[in-house]
C-alpha cells in the first residue's frame, strides 16, 4: 500500500472570470522513502495540488488516501492529527515565520498545538531539532529577519520536522535562495530524509534541482499530469512533447543555444483548450489533438504519458 | 576604439558600508556583457549607478563612469535625465512593480516617446504599437490599450523591453529580466533580447545569477562576490576552466540536467556559509567561505591579475589549487 494514494483529485475556484480548473484530475501516488517531483510552468497546478493533499484547499471531487485512509472529507479533529505526519515547508521561509516571535517560540507552537510533552521537553524538541538542522543553538532566542535566506529556510524545514512526520510537501524550497545556499539545502533535504525515513513531494519549475532529487517524476500542464516516469526514464526517454520542450528551454552551459523551444503562454485554466490541453502550444499537433483529448497511458513499465503519438514521438 | 561603456575603479558607498568597492569593467559597441553574482554580491547597485539611479543613502564615493565618450557622473540631473532611456534603457526582475498598474502599456510606452523623441500623441501611439510588435506580442493594435495586470508576466516582461528601447538605446541594462518567468517564457525573452541587440545595434549588461543564461548569451562575464569582480573571462573559458574558487564553487554546486548526477550517488558540493561573512573582512572577501584559504589570504585583497588572454582572477593561488576534488566538480 502506498504511503498517500490520490485519484482523480479535482480543485475547481469559481472566480469573475469563471471557473478556474487548477486541478483537473490528477492521480498520483507516493511510496514510503520515495521522492516525487511536481515540475511545470507557473499556472499549471502543482502549488494547489500541494495545498490540496494537505487539506489546506478542499478539493472539489476526487479522493486522497493517506495510509489507507480516507483524508478526503474527515473533519478538522482527525485532520489534525492527519497533518502531524504531512507538513509543508514553503518557498519564501521568511513569509511563513511570524516576524514578533522568536525562533524558539515559532518552533514550539506545533508542539503545543499538538500536546506534545512539558514546557521543558518541548524545549528539549526544539534544541535538538535546531542542532540537526544545522542553526546555531543560540537561534532560539533570535527573530526571523536576524537570519539570512538559507538559514531561515533551515528554520521552515526543522518546523516541518518537529512532529515526525512522514511525508513532507516541500513547494519551491530552494527557489528563492543564492547558488551557494541552494545546495546546502539541499544536501540537508537529502540528510533528514535518510534519518527520518521521510518521503517527500517536491514541488519545482527547476527541472536541474528535480533531476538530481527526486527518485520519480511528474509533468503537469494545466491541471493534469502529462508524463510520469522514474526519474532516469524521464530525462533519458522524454515522450511527451511537453516534457520534450520544458527540458530545452533549461540554458545549459554544455549545449549550443537554440530556438525557444515553445511560443506563447500557458493557456488560462479558465479556458481549457479542447482536446489535448497542450495542442494550441505543440509543435506537433494534429486535427485529432484538437478534438480528441489523449489517455494518460502506459507505454513501458511505470512511464505513463497523455499524447497521443507519445510512441511515435522519437 | 574607445568602449562604449567605460567602469573605472567604481565604489559605492553608504554611511556604513561600501557594497561595490573598486569595481572596473568595459561593454564594447553591440557586445553583451554579463555580470553574475548573488545576493549581495553588489551586482544590481551597480546597475543603478551606471543609471545614477542610487537609493538616497547610497552614493558613488569614488571612480569614472564614461559612456559614449561623457564622464556620466559630471552630469546634472537634467542632462542625466535625457540620457536615461534614450541612450541608456534599463529593465527590471519584476515587470508589474515597474508597470504603472493604472495607466494602458501604449500610454506608458507613448509618455517615454513624447519626453525623449517629441512625439505627437498621435504619433507615438502608432510607434508604440510598432513597438509591441517589434517585442512580438500578437494582436499589437488591441493589446495597446491593455493595462498590464491584463498581461501575463512574459508579456509584461516583453512590454518594459518595448519601453527600453523605445528610443533606440546604445546600450540596453537588464537587472535579472527574467528571474520572475518560467524557463520556456526565459527562453522566448532572452531571445527576443538577443534579436533586438543585433536588429538594434545595442550593447547589452546583462545581470544574472543563472550560469545557463550566462554560458549561453553572454559575450563575455564578470563575476561578483561581495562588491568586487574576482574573475573575468569568456563564457567558454569559464565554464571549461572557472579559476576563482567561488567560480568553481558555483559551478560545482549547481545541479545540471545533462548530468546523472542523482542524490543517491552523493551530496552536493556545497560552498559553506553565506555572503555575509564578508562584512568587515579584511583581506579577500571570499576566505570566510574558501576551501582553499591559506593564512596569507587574510592580510590584504588579492589584486586581479591576468592569467591568461582575456582573463582576469582576483585570486594568487589559482595556478596552484587542484581542481575541485569532488565528482559533481569532474563532470563539467
Amino acid at each position: 500500500m502506498p504511503l498517500l494514494s490520490v485519484t482523480d483529485l479535482k480543485t475547481h475556484y469559481q472566480s469573475r472570470d469563471g471557473l478556474l480548473r487548477s486541478l483537473d484530475g490528477v492521480d498520483l501516488f507516493v511510496e514510503r522513502g520515495e521522492t516525487v517531483g511536481l515540475v511545470g510552468e507557473s499556472g499549471c497546478g502543482k502549488s494547489t495540488l500541494g495545498k490540496t493533499l494537505l487539506r489546506l484547499v478542499d478539493p472539489t471531487a476526487g479522493r486522497i488516501e493517506f495510509k489507507g485512509e480516507d483524508i478526503t472529507r474527515v473533519d478538522q479533529r482527525r485532520l489534525r492529527s492527519v497533518r502531524k505526519s504531512i507538513q509543508m515547508i514553503f518557498q519564501d521561509p521568511f513569509a511563513s515565520l511570524n516576524p514578533r516571535h522568536t525562533i524558539g517560540e515559532i518552533l514550539e507552537a506545533p508542539l503545543v498545538v499538538h500536546k506534545a510533552g512539558d514546557s521543558a521537553e518541548r524545549r528539549g524538541i526544539v534544541a535538538g531539532i535546531v542542532s540537526k538542522v544545522g542553526l546555531p543553538a543560540d537561534s532560539i532566542n533570535r527573530y526571523p529577519h536576524e537570519f539570512s535566506g538559507g538559514q531561515r529556510q533551515r528554520i521552515g524545514i526543522a518546523r516541518a520536522l518537529l512532529l515526525n512526520p512522514e511525508l513532507i510537501v516541500c513547494d519551491e524550497p530552494v527557489s528563492a535562495l543564492d547558488l551557494s545556499i541552494q545546495a546546502q539545502i539541499l544536501n540537508l533535504l537529502v540528510e533528514m530524509k535518510k534519518e527520518f525515513g521521510l518521503s517527500y513531494i517536491f514541488i519545482s519549475h527547476d527541472l536541474s534541482v528535480v533531476r538530481y532529487f527526486c527518485d520519480r517524476v511528474m509533468v503537469m500542464y494545466l491541471g493534469r499530469i502529462v508524463e510520469s516516469a522514474d526519474n532516469e526514464t524521464l530525462w533519458s526517454d522524454p515522450c511527451h512533447p511537453y516534457t520534450r520542450a520544458l527540458m530545452e528551454a533549461v540554458p545549459d552551459p554544455s549545449r549550443p543555444r537554440h530556438a525557444a523551444p515553445l511560443g506563447g503562454d500557458l493557456p488560462s485554466p479558465s479556458n481549457i483548450p479542447s482536446g489535448c490541453r497542450f495542442h494550441t502550444r505543440c509543435p506537433l499537433a494534429t486535427d485529432r489533438c484538437r478534438a480528441e483529448e489523449p489517455e494518460f497511458r502506459s507505454i513501458a513499465p511505470g512511464h505513463e504519458v497523455a499524447c497521443h503519438f507519445a510512441d511515435s514521438i522519437n | 576604439m574607445a568602449p562604449l561603456l567605460q567602469v573605472e575603479n567604481l565604489t559605492i558607498g553608504f554611511p556604513r558600508a561600501e557594497p561595490v568597492r573598486n569595481l572596473s569593467f568595459e561593454v564594447a559597441e553591440g557586445e553583451t556583457l554579463a555580470i553574475v553574482g548573488e545576493s549581495g554580491s553588489g551586482k544590481s547597485l551597480t546597475a543603478l549607478a551606471l543609471m545614477q539611479l542610487l537609493p538616497r543613502a547610497a552614493r558613488v564615493s569614488s571612480g569614472r563612469i564614461t559612456f559614449d565618450e561623457q564622464d556620466l557622473l559630471t552630469l546634472d540631473a537634467s542632462q542625466m535625465r535625457r540620457l536615461r532611456g534614450r541612450e541608456i534603457g534599463m529593465i527590471f526582475q519584476e515587470p508589474m512593480t515597474s508597470l504603472n498598474p493604472v495607466m494602458t502599456i501604449g500610454r506608458q510606452i507613448s509618455e517615454v516617446l513624447k519626453v525623449h523623441e517629441k512625439l505627437s500623441g498621435r504619433a507615438a501611439r502608432a510607434r508604440a504599437i510598432e513597438l509591441l510588435n517589434l517585442v512580438r506580442i500578437p494582436g499589437a493594435d488591441k493589446r495597446v490599450d491593455d493595462y498590464p495586470h491584463q498581461l501575463s508576466g512574459g508579456m509584461r516582461q516583453r512590454v518594459m523591453i518595448a519601453m527600453a528601447v523605445a528610443c533606440r538605446p546604445k546600450l540596453l541594462i537588464a537587472d535579472e529580466p527574467t528571474t520572475a518567468l518560467d524557463v520556456t517564457i526565459q527562453a522566448q525573452v532572452l531571445d527576443l533580447l538577443d534579436t533586438l541587440r543585433r536588429e538594434l545595434q545595442m550593447a547589452v549588461v546583462l545581470i544574472t545569477h543563472d550560469l545557463g543564461v550566462v554560458a549561453q548569451w553572454a559575450d563575455r562575464v564578470v563575476v561578483m562576490y561581495a562588491g568586487r569582480k574576482v574573475e573575468q573571462a569568456l563564457p567558454d573559458d569559464l565554464f571549461k576552466d572557472p579559476l576563482h574558487p567561488y567560480t568553481r564553487g558555483l559551478l560545482a554546486a549547481s545541479p545540471r540536467l545533462k548530468n546523472d548526477f542523482h542524490y543517491r550517488d552523493g551530496a552536493l558540493t556545497e560552498i559553506p556559509g553565506s555572503i555575509v561573512s564578508a562584512v568587515g573582512e579584511a583581506g579577500c572577501p571570499f576566505r570566510p567561505r574558501c576551501t582553499q584559504a591559506r593564512a596569507s589570504c587574510g592580510h590584504h585583497i588579492p589584486p586581479l591579475t591576468v592569467p591568461a588572454p582575456d582573463r582576469l582572477v582576483a585570486c594568487p593561488f589559482t595556478s596552484s589549487i587542484k581542481a575541485v576534488p569532488d565528482a559533481v566538480a569532474l563532470r563539467y
